[in-house]
């Protein structure tokens, strides 16, 4: 990976950060659950980022690999609804 | 014409991947525990997080993102050869890091002060433990860089690619349990 490449992935983690942080369910909105999820989704998004750019994960060997993206994949969708259940 | 077919390899050390599968599985059982009190008692989460300073919780999201940034930037100069830029990219990683720290000591001063502490509620509780134990690994976290900046300064050579990689993976593996901690704890 070329060293800007490990710059843009900063830039779009700083970025996913932001959009969470605006986004952060207040008394404004009708559901808060919405922006919620979209936070929870930015999240994982972002460890994923890091998980294969700045770990480099992404040139491993398939079964370390997938074993990573299933934690990922389990851990989200498992705070996804434990989120959704609490209201 | 035959393509390149990129070569697969596991970067660091096969052990520090297995240390760090094991933390982040440890941390999700965290994750689901907050939640699932939080499902039992919603009315208090909210007005307890409505009593954290989100802007900490952030700042601290930016330091540790940048840090990281820095190691995986000093980690890819050290493997092309250039060592000692390799090097000296970790010092700012390693600042970041204390910056986290001190920001962290800030907050639990401020809700000391405030009459906050383990006792007050069950989502204290939880806030302690969690960004207590995720701050232990910070602090483990900055003796790594510490010795990563010392080994890479030292193997001009080159030879200790695999150390500053093992060091790398498991820094950024508390930034990236601090990605999903923030939210959870501050946010949503």
């Amino acid at each position: 990976m070329a060293f800007n490449s490990i710059t843009i992935v900063w830039g779009l983690l700083f970025v996913g950060t932001a959009i969470s942080w605006f986004i952060a369910p207040g008394e404004d909105y009708l559901s808060p659950l919405l922006p919620g999820i979209a936070i929870i989704l930015i999240a994982f998004l972002k460890v994923r980022l890091i998980l294969l750019y700045f770990m480099d994960l992404r040139v491993a060997p398939q079964p370390w690999r997938g074993l990573f993206e299933a934690w990922m994949i389990s851990a989200c969708t498992l705070i996804i609804v434990l989120y959704v259940m609490g209201g | 014409m035959t393509k390149t077919v990129p070569i697969k390899r596991l970067p660091g050390e096969e052990g520090v991947w297995g240390f760090v599968f094991g933390d982040m599985v440890m941390f999700t059982m965290f994750f689901a525990t907050f939640l699932f009190y939080r499902y039992e008692n919603g009315a208090l989460f909210a007005q307890s997080q409505s009593l954290l300073n989100q802007n900490y919780g952030a700042i601290n999201t930016l330091l540790l993102l940048t840090s990281s940034w820095f190691v995986a930037l000093g980690v890819f100069q050290y493997r092309k050869g250039k060592t000692q830029q390799g090097a000296k990219l970790v010092i700012p990683a390693f600042a970041c890091g204390v910056g986290f720290v001190v920001i962290k000591f800030f907050e639990f001063g401020e809700k000391f002060a405030a009459g906050i502490t383990l006792n007050s509620n069950e989502f204290f509780i939880l806030y302690y433990m969690f960004t207590g134990i995720h701050l232990v690994h910070v602090l483990v976290g900055l003796g790594v860089l510490f010795f990563l900046w010392r080994v890479a300064r030292r193997a001009t050579d080159g030879s200790a690619t695999q150390t500053l990689e093992s060091g790398g993976i498991f820094w950024h593996m508390v930034d990236l349990l601090w990605i999903v901690l923030f939210p959870l704890i501050y946010l949503v």
